[in-house]
């Protein structure tokens, strides 16, 4: 039977169909679905973990125990699980273990635009790319046997158009794979200084190994077109691109990028008179060729930044220029914007009006710094708001915390904010963290984590008390609040600024879009009070519009949370149809 | 039917995920080989979100590019003309005549674009607007409006109504199956007795 299924969910399927005991992953743009989708499987555990790095670790004991795991993360996650990754590939696998690595060219939805193929040859792990979604499923079966086979943990490296593209899959039936039995083996297991340089020796005998199963697998394979001239090398979604750029003319289809197949490549070269290779991001396979004397053009003519597509390609490296009759009109640019009823508007709000530097974090309150709002200063990665407002305090002196505050999300606080604010409370520092608590993991599309209490099943479980959390390493002044209550938050923020403390607010609302908020009624504008004086268009609602001769509700959007009446001074804003309580 | 790419463009929440889903699942009932590209994450936040369809015999490219698009299916003005150079020249061009103000407008830093409509219609032949958001409205629940765009989409191809039924009937929750197929025979009977 064939079904329609994103990249991401033929992961999860191959997972499901290789028998896979156990899969972990912190939820990141563009890899959550692997994940969310592996959860339905009641054959496999699951999880969401606390960080990538947690779950690169959960899965490795899942392997050492002798079961088959996956541990799923995006990009910049990778980043955070690097340091088990570089160990994992010394001690190698007892159950076969995959690394699930989605990239983002073209920024989507991430902080920067990295290629992750580098982590394959920096921690010498072997890693495959799949060009559509049957290939994502044949993929991890393929890496999970090979994993086994090679005792090595593989990686399969996706990108944007993969995971979020929907291609059709065969699908099979699960194997149930018994564990395989655990021994005690502290050369293989235990990484000290004697046993580790015992293993790195294994690693390089193993990357010989794969160099030449590189050149013989049929996960790298040479498509003779009936145009031998042009040879086109590439893989995953640039395979895609290549193909309808190019048209009937030779590929060498790489299935596995690392390591890379030398024979193949130079046998492919040898028979072609032009070499192309088409890549996005760095130049990875083409530095390889270059490096082995194989002449190729590749981003001398295509960009290092960015997306591929096939017109890309066309224009670049044939010189085709496809006319399209671009209307000669000024098209307003829509960014993405907090949604009506956000908890985060009411925070930020507050935060603009005192004038506060805010050091911010990952999530949907990034977008805390567009216009009107700009009530961020910066952003750099998970967890680094609390430690920037803790640098730029010991830089500018205790004074300057009195005009700064840090501001995290409740998973972002969890993953990696928590070591943070014991760096402010053991060095002395004196910042205010405020948690935007909205009860889920927002912008990847509502995952539950452990602040709130329930599992990725949905099974209730321990929740994260944050208060204690806060309290137990050290912050004496933690509150909490409803950021809607706009006039007792901005007090609560003024205090604690204040303070010669570090301090923690809990900014407590959960987010508009969960199925347990439930605005009633909508705001309209009463006319006879409204003096224009534009107050409520700094909240950047999306609802509350100015047309120029006053302002006005658009009743499509507005979902009657309520929090312009709370920042008219003139009561020009009034309810309809229900209250809130 | 030969190879067709519809592009979807919209504003985050407006549905237009779920649109690409139930296009490209009664497309692969019809027998043929379907890529569906969608975007997630922060885009979704009420900016601009484009997703893919494309059908056919075979497949590679899962993206739509400018001149490309066979059908554009457009949940509001901005983003027809936003998206409008994707169109080809004799691209049917369906669209939700609904104003949805992005920030930089709502704050005043800029002004919505004047006569889309008829800007659209002298740029292109087969133009066709409706009002899907009146029809949701009508039927109690303002989400359904991608159902009836769907709807009216769906009398332009030759899939069969029963292929688009189920296809629906797989992609939403069970408790709104009854609604989407109300939307879904509202917009198919609207495109029955359009004229322009």
């Amino acid at each position: 039977m064939k079904k329609l299924m994103l990249g991401n969910e033929a992961i999860a399927r191959g997972a499901y169909e290789a028998g896979v005991k156990v899969a972990t992953a912190y939820p990141g743009t563009p890899s959550t679905e692997i994940t969310e989708c592996i959860a339905a499987y009641d054959e496999i555990f699951s999880e969401w973990s606390p960080n990538e790095k947690v779950a690169l670790e959960v899965a490795i004991g899942a392997s050492v125990a002798g079961g088959r795991a996956i541990c799923s993360m995006k990009h910049v996650g990778l980043n955070v699980a690097a340091d088990p990754l570089f160990t994992v590939s010394y001690t190698g696998v007892n159950g076969g273990l995959v690394i699930c690595v989605a990239d983002d060219p073209g920024m989507h939805s991430s902080q920067n635009e990295q290629d992750s193929r580098h982590y394959a040859k920096a921690a010498k792990v072997p890693m495959l790319e799949p060009s559509d979604s049957q290939e994502c499923k044949d993929f991890i079966i393929k890496a999970l046997e090979l994993s086994e086979e090679f005792d090595t943990p593989f990686i399969i490296r996706l990108t944007t158009r993969i995971s979020h593209s929907q291609s059709l899959v065969e699908l099979g039936d699960r194997v149930e794979i018994p564990l395989k039995p655990y021994q005690k083996d502290i050369g293989k297991y235990v990484m000290m200084p004697a046993m580790a340089r015992k293993r790195h020796t294994v690693v390089e005998e193993r990357m010989k190994k794969l160099s030449s199963y590189a050149d013989k697998t049929e996960l790298n394979r040479i498509e003779w077109g009936s145009n031998t001239d042009i040879g086109v090398i590439t893989s995953g979604i640039c395979y895609q691109y290549s193909k309808e750029a190019f048209g009937d003319v030779s590929y060498l289809k790489l299935g596995m990028v690392y390591p890379l197949p030398e024979k193949l490549i130079s046998e492919f070269a040898s028979k072609v008179k032009t070499l192309y290779v088409i890549e996005e991001l760095d130049p990875f396979i083409e530095e390889f060729l270059k490096q082995k004397g194989i002449s190729c053009t590749g981003k001398e003519k295509l960009p290092l930044v960015g997306e591929y597509s096939a017109s890309l390609i066309r224009r670049q490296v044939l010189g085709i220029n496809e006319n399209t009759d671009a209307l000669q009109e000024n098209i307003p640019v829509r960014p993405p914007v907090l949604c009506p009823g956000c908890p985060h508007r009411a925070v930020f709000y507050a935060l603009r009006k005192n004038k506060l530097t805010v050091t911010g974090d990952i999530g949907c309150y990034t977008l805390g710094s567009m216009s009107p709002l700009e009530s961020m200063d910066t952003c750099v990665c998970m967890g680094a708001s609390i430690g920037v407002a803790h640098g730029m305090e010991k830089a500018m002196g205790k004074e300057s915390g009195k005009k700064r505050v840090a501001v995290i999300g409740d998973s972002t606080f969890i993953h990696s904010g928590i070591t943070g604010l014991i760096d402010i409370v053991y060095n002395k520092g004196t910042s205010t963290v405020v948690i935007l608590d909205n009860s889920i993991t927002g912008m990847t599309g509502h995952q539950p984590n452990p602040a709130t209490g329930y599992t990725i099943k949905g099974e209730k479980t321990r929740q994260v008390d944050l208060v204690k959390l806060c309290n137990a390493i050290g912050i004496d002044r933690v509150r909490v609040c409803d950021p809607f209550k706009l006039d007792e938050f901005d007090k609560i923020v003024k205090e604690e600024i204040a303070a010669d403390e570090p301090s923690v607010i809990i900014a407590q609302r959960p987010c508009a879009l969960l199925k347990t908020v439930k605005y009633t009624g909508k705001v309209r504008v009463d006319k006879s009070r409204c003096k224009y004086c534009k107050a409520c268009m700094r909240l950047g609602c999306p609802a509350i519009v100015d047309t120029g001769d006053g302002i006005h509700i658009n009743e499509d959007l507005c979902v009657g949370c309520d929090l312009c009446l709370e920042v008219c001074k003139f009561n020009a804003f009034e309810k309809v149809g229900g209250s809130n309580g | 039917m030969g190879n067709v790419s519809i592009l979807i463009a919209g504003v985050g929440g407006q549905g237009t995920l779920l649109t690409s889903r139930v296009l490209g699942a009664a497309a692969v009932k019809a027998g043929y080989d379907v890529k569906v590209s969608e975007v997630h994450g922060m885009a979704q936040r009420g900016g601009s979100v484009v997703t893919y369809v494309k059908i056919g015999e075979n497949v590679s490219s899962p993206v739509i590019e400018k001149g490309e698009a066979d059908i554009l299916l457009c949940f509001e003005k901005l983003e027809a003309l936003r998206w409008l150079e994707y169109a080809k020249k004799d691209c049917t061009v369906i669209i939700n005549d609904q104003r949805i103000d992005p920030m930089p407008v709502i704050i005043g830093k800029e002004k919505y674009p004047d006569d889309i409509i008829s800007k659209i219609k002298s740029a292109r032949q087969n133009v066709y607007i409706i009002d899907a958001l009146k029809i949701a409205k009508e039927l109690g629940n303002i989400k359904v409006l991608n159902i009836v765009m769907v709807g009216f989409l769906a009398k332009k191809t030759d899939i069969q109504k029963e292929t688009w039924y189920e296809a629906i009937r797989e992609n939403v929750k069970p408790k709104f199956t009854e609604l989407n197929l109300k939307a879904f025979d509202a917009g198919y009977k609207m495109a029955e007795c359009y004229n322009s």
